[in-house]
């Protein structure tokens, strides 16, 4: 099927299948690029007068925010529940977990929706203030990121998958584990964008 | 194709890769691992609750930022070392986060330079 060396076996002079080795880069990669913005978000508070921050922020809806912290919490141990569901050898539990995941990232969507439209119908946008800026800019990359996730976690859960366990068990449960840092990486950008724009 | 790299990158590997008793591919162990998951996440919703909750107390900024970042940095932590197997993983990969690590660092403080701008004194 394909030429690409040590996809699943470990290549001998690093110890890793070059798929661990490739997704791990490009989590470095998306940290740079996240931190980035947090490194934006620590000037621009510092710079902002007194109370600026906090005013804006207090303009955010903290339970809707919580929700969707346990909402993507809930779909990273689902996450990895299902590629553990092909490790036992179970394929239907895997089909219910990604499935699961699919549906708390499409739950985060929604919420974020109404998130966003509440802003705008109270007409917040980005150019409201500095806070708003720096807000809409780090979210709306994460829910980039939350789209692109469910683009690849959707393919997964179609018949391609089936098609794949029935070929290669190893290669659908080292694709769906490499899928899986991903998504966890996304929920670990989260569980810090959750408390320095809603909480403090 | 498979690209070589040179030996110095490949003698590096080869220190690295020292912890291959971490092959937990048994069902046995996964059974295991299924309840650390189940404990991981019980943890980050608490966390979650309790972050929450403090963020309503009558507490200063600097107190309520240390509290935060403390709480998201542990949350954090254990989403690197069981959900995405950290604590088990190749030494490459730690040293892959460190060396990104260090330069977000850099990549934070380097603007600390302006403030060594005379330019507001001329």
């Amino acid at each position: 099927m394909s030429n690409i060396p040590y996809i699943l076996e470990e290549r001998p002079d690093t110890g890793l299948n070059n798929s661990k080795l490739g997704i791990w880069i490009f989590i470095a990669s998306e940290i740079m690029l996240f931190g980035g913005l947090f490194s934006a978000y620590v000037f621009l508070r510092i710079a902002a007068p007194e109370g600026d921050f906090a005013y804006w922020g207090s303009k955010l809806n903290i339970p809707m925010a919580t929700f969707n912290t346990l909402v993507l919490i809930t779909s990273s141990v689902t996450m990895v529940m299902s590629w553990a569901s092909l490790k036992m050898q179970q394929f239907d539990k895997y089909k219910m977990y990604l499935g699961i995941t699919i549906l708390c990232g499409l739950a985060f969507l929604v919420v974020k929706y109404f998130e966003y439209t509440g802003k705008f119908h109270h007409g917040i946008y980005p150019s409201s203030s500095t806070f708003m800026g720096i807000y809409f800019t780090m979210t709306g990359l994460h829910v980039l990121h939350i789209i692109g996730g469910l683009l690849v976690l959707g393919f997964f859960w179609t018949s391609q998958a089936d098609k794949m366990w029935e070929e290669d068990q190893d290669l659908l449960a080292n694709r769906i584990e490499i899928t899986g840092l991903y998504w966890h990486f996304v929920d670990l950008v989260w569980i810090f964008l959750f408390p320095i724009l809603y909480l403090l | 194709m498979d690209i070589p790299l040179p030996d110095i990158v490949s003698a590096l590997g080869t220190i690295m890769s020292t912890n291959k008793e971490n092959r937990n591919d048994h069902i046995e162990d996964i059974q295991h691992h299924v309840k650390v998951y189940m404990n991981v996440f019980i943890a980050l919703a608490f966390l979650t609750i309790l972050t929450v909750a403090v963020s309503y107390l009558e507490v200063s900024f600097i107190e309520a930022f240390f509290i935060a970042i403390t709480v998201a940095t542990i949350k954090g932590s254990l989403v690197l070392s069981f959900f995405m197997h950290l604590i088990t993983e190749r030494q490459a990969i730690i040293w892959i986060l460190v060396a990104t690590f260090i330069a977000f660092l850099i990549l934070l403080f380097i603007p600390l330079i302006s403030l060594t701008d005379q330019v507001s004194n001329w």
